[in-house]
């Protein structure tokens, strides 16, 4: 176990995207344990995508079952995962261990399904709501080499009045 | 010397003035800090942290031109500030109503009795010059709950004005 480097803006190697995990082996899962033990020692962290720490494959954690009153999944290692719906937006305020001392509103989907693999390599659907949806995409953004820096939206731009029309 | 100047501009809002205004900044050797720029009823207001390596004339020498020439009115302070100094707020209070004159004071005093610290305020009128409606945006820290705001404040609801007051989480990943 070991608490590996977090890269921080402006590493250009945040900007990389990750290829998929193909070898589900021991190798695989000591690193989601380094990259969990990472996690939590930061700062309250959410979640943690694997590219954060220099290694560029689709991998995330998220966990938000500490917080109060969310409809969780409890604690997550999604590998290769992928979203296959989305629905509703809403803004909400982000920050990052890649990003030290900023925060900013982001727009994301206020409901997902999800298909991912867990460290086995066996597929798992899920449909999220609220923060853990924020949580993932906030992650799987990482997997395409985006931070939330390249979404924040202006702190005057407030939707949270409008009706949202779905089509 | 102090580490920040607070340099403060405003006039008639047109293209080109922060462009204009951090050129001559930046020829005059100077760093920028944390800003807020924004158009308020067709003025361009600026609130700059400008670095203290220069005298403030040599500052204020290096502005004056830019600014004659976009009519913008110059003010400059020497502040103790510095970067890194965020506060992170963790309520947002939200109010609307029927524009009257009166409406920020009666909510800001009630949070201020309540200890808590506006971080940022911004607010508009909209409606149109008939039925104006007043909206604002207040995020802070408080250290009281939800509850205990929500309900200081929701004596205003009885003079028309709605106010609601929501935790700001931050999501950090």
């Amino acid at each position: 176990m070991a608490i590996l480097d977090i890269l921080k803006l402006p590493d250009p190697r945040l900007k990389q995207v990750s290829a998929p995990v193909e070898r589900f082996d021991d190798d695989l899962r000591g690193f989601v344990a380094d990259l969990e033990e990472t996690r939590l020692a930061g700062p309250a962290a959410v979640g943690i995508a694997a590219p954060q720490v220099g290694r560029f494959q689709r991998i995330v954690i998220v966990d938000v079952s500490g917080r109060p009153k969310t409809p969780n999944h409890g604690h997550l290692i999604l590998v290769n995962p992928e979203i296959v719906h989305w629905e509703g937006y809403a803004i909400g305020r982000e920050g990052c261990l890649s990003v030290p001392d900023y925060t900013g509103n982001v727009i994301r989907a206020t409901g997902i399904r999800l298909k991912a693999q867990d460290l086995d390599g066996r597929e798992t659907e899920y449909a999220m709501e609220g923060y853990e949806a924020r949580a993932v995409q906030h992650e799987m953004d990482h997997l395409d080499g985006l931070l939330f820096v390249d979404r924040v939206v202006s702190r005057r731009t407030d939707l949270y009045r409008r009706k949202v029309y779905q089509t | 010397m102090p580490d920040w100047n607070m340099l403060t501009l405003v006039g008639a809002d047109r293209p080109g003035i922060v462009s204009r205004v951090t050129r001559a900044l930046y020829t005059c050797g100077c760093n920028l800090g944390e800003a807020s720029m924004i158009r308020l009823g067709g003025n361009f207001t600026i609130m700059l942290m400008v670095s203290g390596e220069r005298h403030c004339d040599e500052l204020m020498a290096a502005v004056r031109p830019v600014a004659e020439e976009l009519g913008l009115r110059i003010h400059l302070d020497p502040v103790p500030g510095g970067l890194h100094r965020h506060l992170v707020p963790n309520l947002q209070v939200r109010v609307f109503g029927a524009d009257r004159a009166g409406i920020v004071a009666d909510v800001t005093e009630i949070l201020a009795e309540h200890g808590f610290n506006i971080l940022e305020l911004e607010s508009d009128v909209a409606g149109d010059a008939q039925h104006p409606v007043y909206i604002m945006n207040i995020q802070g820290y408080c250290e009281r709950t939800i509850e205990e705001v929500q309900a200081a404040l929701s004596a205003l609801s009885t003079q028309g004005v709605s106010v609601d007051v929501a935790p700001v989480d931050i999501l950090i990943g």
